[in-house]
């Protein structure tokens, strides 16, 4: 079984009785430990469905399961709790809280989730070790240049051990060689046996990732990891 | 712990708008030294007044007092008797409910000399020992009247502190605490042995001013400037005060012998007393104790109503009333500056949210949930409140002590811990209060939406 199954999903605006489809019968499925990007020109529709995979908004129609549970008609807490819990965000802008040093914005997502103080302070040095900011632990966001900002946020997003992370055009606001440094950053992470989505826009950066999504017109284009949702399952790519 | 990081961050985002922050608190501070400084002289006011009141006797003192005979007893007035040593036998006797029953036949316009001194009393009666009891005397030199006194109509007084203070010298003034016990003096020329002298009454702000007075001439005795001469300390204390310490008393026969001799058409010396003064026994109990001293009275007096009872109800009445009013406006006061510091905070807490729309998306998308974004924001909101109601109790104290240098009466300004928790209290209220809308609409915040905001 998929990590993430999507079944139908469709994203309905309504815009001064106009109806607007931002995302229109989409299906697809995402494998645990898979490296995937979605790209798409802006306005296709590949944040909509960013959001709704992040947990961050619900579809209008569909069904969509996450580890087997079905989550399209959850309630804004248990939204709440399966961002927490499941999955790390990563930001184009990073969006580190700027009054908490390095440490005290990598223990955020386990305040929520109630982790006791000890083991919160060690389990987030543990993580920027990980992206090698441990000697950075008590500097202020605006202390950092862009790619150390954009390492603590992945440390953020990995401390809670979620089994999906998403990025949002993680390099979208970095130089391009820092942005190689993210990128390799978020292939490690795959190797390691974590399931990381890229969404972007720029084919160049999708190119790193051995399966693509593409969105157009709210609608999936072509499967350039050639998968057909629930039809085809083929062993887990290993790049 | 989580509360306590959440009041962490919140005291971060207070410091990282110090100056907006202070100014939102202002509010708050005004409010709360308002409130605790008003309470305070409400607080000084209530003292002075009750011991005012204690000094007068106590409010279980009832005035036996004389009235015109009534219109339909008027064929009657000329056969009234007056208040007289009879009634004072009979309520004694036939009045359980009265405690105490002091009979007064004051003497006007008496001067009390001694040598090329001389004072003009507050008071100058002649009493029975009741009236220890009655008017709260408490004796510090000597003894007070006896029944020989009284048998004999004997020449003797006993006098209050300020009497001594002239005729004798002050004790600040000439450094030695005289016992004028065993001395002459002069009441209208006739010559009376002091037996005893009361206490000094004073406030407790008195007493604490001449308690300092001592210390400060133990340390420097230097001569004060310019000549000698009389300040007037005695009227420093009150009224209240001054006229009890003024007191000069006689044996009640003594009063009657020897300064009411001249006697009616029988030749009889006047008997009827100045005053009957009554203390109830119990406070619960004075309607039924009245109605009983009047039958008594009624009875000596073959049923013509010459005399009327004065409580001091209705001053406790308008002393309860005065503070009541002075509790209500200082409490409006109050209120209304907490007030405007609470829309303060709302306010300030509104324009936060505004500025930290994607702060707070972001912590959405992490796993805040509507409650953890809620709780925070108003957390924020008591954190600002308190901090300006622990500036507001310390500015109170500032606000006390000018307050004090404004208007220096005899009524101190007390600051009580109650006003102060309650305060505080208040603002935590008042903080809640205003973070709640700020807050719910933190915590309704899409965390899309949040995000999207730039």
């Amino acid at each position: 079984m998929a990590l993430l199954e999507l079944r139908n999903i469709s994203k309905i605006y309504h815009l001064g009785g106009e109806e607007i489809r931002a995302l229109d019968d989409v299906s697809l499925d995402i494998d645990a430990g898979e490296f995937v990007s979605i790209i798409g020109p802006s306005g296709s529709g590949k944040s909509t469905l960013m959001h709704i995979l992040g947990c961050l908004d619900s579809p209008s129609l569909g069904s969509i399961k996450l580890d087997g549970t079905e989550i399209g008609k959850a309630t804004q807490r248990e939204l709440a709790q399966i961002r927490n819990r499941k999955i790390g965000f990563v930001f184009q802008f990073f969006n580190l809280l700027p009054k908490l040093n390095v440490v005290q914005n990598v223990e955020l997502p386990m305040i929520y989730s109630g982790v006791g103080g000890r083991e919160r302070r060690e389990r987030s040095v543990r993580s920027l070790e990980l992206v090698e900011l441990g000697h950075r632990l008590r500097s202020r966001p605006n202390q950092l240049s862009g790619g150390q900002q954009q390492r603590v946020a992945i440390a953020r997003a990995l401390v809670n051990d979620p089994r999906i992370i998403l990025a949002d055009e993680p390099t979208g606001n970095l130089d391009t060689h820092t942005g190689e440094v993210i990128l390799a950053l978020f292939r490690r992470l795959s190797e390691e046996g974590r399931t990381v989505i890229l969404v972007t826009h720029n084919p160049e950066i999708a190119a790193v990732t051995p399966r693509k999504i593409e969105i157009r017109n709210g609608k999936v284009a072509t499967k350039l990891g050639e998968k057909l949702a629930g039809l085809e399952r083929r062993p887990t790519p290993v790049s | 712990m989580l509360l306590f990081n959440t009041i962490l961050i919140g005291l971060k985002e207070i410091w990282s708008h110090k100056f907006r922050s202070l100014l939102t608190m202002f509010g708050v501070v005004l409010g709360v030294a308002s409130l605790v400084g008003m309470s305070a002289v409400i607080k000084g006011m209530e003292n002075g007044m009750k011991e005012a009141m204690v000094a007068m006797g106590g409010a279980d003192k009832v005035l036996l007092r004389s009235q015109p005979v009534p219109a339909h007893q008027d064929h009657l007035a000329d056969q009234a008797p007056g208040r007289t040593m009879r009634d004072v036998e009979a309520l004694r006797r036939s009045a359980p409910l009265l405690r105490l029953v002091s009979p007064e036949m004051a003497l006007e316009e008496v001067t009390v000399t001694r040598g090329d001194k001389s004072i003009q009393p507050g008071e100058c009666a002649g009493v029975q020992p009741e009236v220890l009891g009655m008017n709260l005397h408490t004796l510090e030199h000597g003894r007070f009247f006896n029944e020989v006194d009284e048998e004999n109509a004997s020449a003797v007084c006993v006098i209050g502190v300020g009497i001594r203070d002239v005729l004798f010298g002050a004790p600040e003034k000439i450094g030695v605490e005289i016992n004028p016990v065993g001395e002459r003096i002069l009441l209208n020329g006739q010559p009376f042995t002091i037996v005893g002298m009361f206490v000094r009454y004073m406030s407790e702000k008195e007493a604490k001013e001449r308690l300092l007075a001592k210390q400060l001439s133990k340390t420097e005795a230097g001569p004060s400037s310019g000549p000698k001469r009389q300040k007037g300390w005695e009227r420093k204390g009150g009224w209240a005060f001054w006229s009890k310490n003024s007191t000069v008393y006689i044996p009640l026969n003594t009063a009657w012998v020897r300064f009411r001799s001249a006697g009616d058409l029988s030749g009889v010396p006047d008997p009827r007393l100045s005053n009957i003064d009554i203390k109830v026994r119990d406070l619960e109990l004075l309607e039924p104790a009245l109605q009983q001293a009047r039958n008594v009275m009624m009875l000596t007096h073959h049923g013509i109503e010459d005399f009327q009872f004065q409580t001091q109800e209705n001053q406790i009445e308008s002393i309860a009333k005065q503070i009541k009013n002075a509790r209500l406006s200082g409490g409006i006061i109050a209120g209304i500056s907490l007030l405007v510091g609470g829309i303060g905070i709302m306010n300030i807490m509104l324009a936060s949210i505004n500025e930290r729309v994607r702060e707070i998306g972001t912590c959405k998308a992490l796993g805040a949930t509507g409650v953890d974004v809620f709780v925070q924001i108003v957390v924020e909101s008591v954190v600002l409140a308190l901090l300006g109601a622990i500036t507001g109790v310390g500015a109170s104290y500032l606000l006390v002590d000018f307050l004090i240098v404004l208007s220096p009466t005899s009524n101190t300004p007390v600051i009580t811990p109650v006003a102060m928790v309650l305060s505080v209290v208040f603002s935590a209220a008042v903080g809640v209060v205003a973070g709640l809308l700020p807050a719910i609409k933190a915590a309704r915040l899409e965390p899309i939406q949040a995000l999207r905001y730039e």
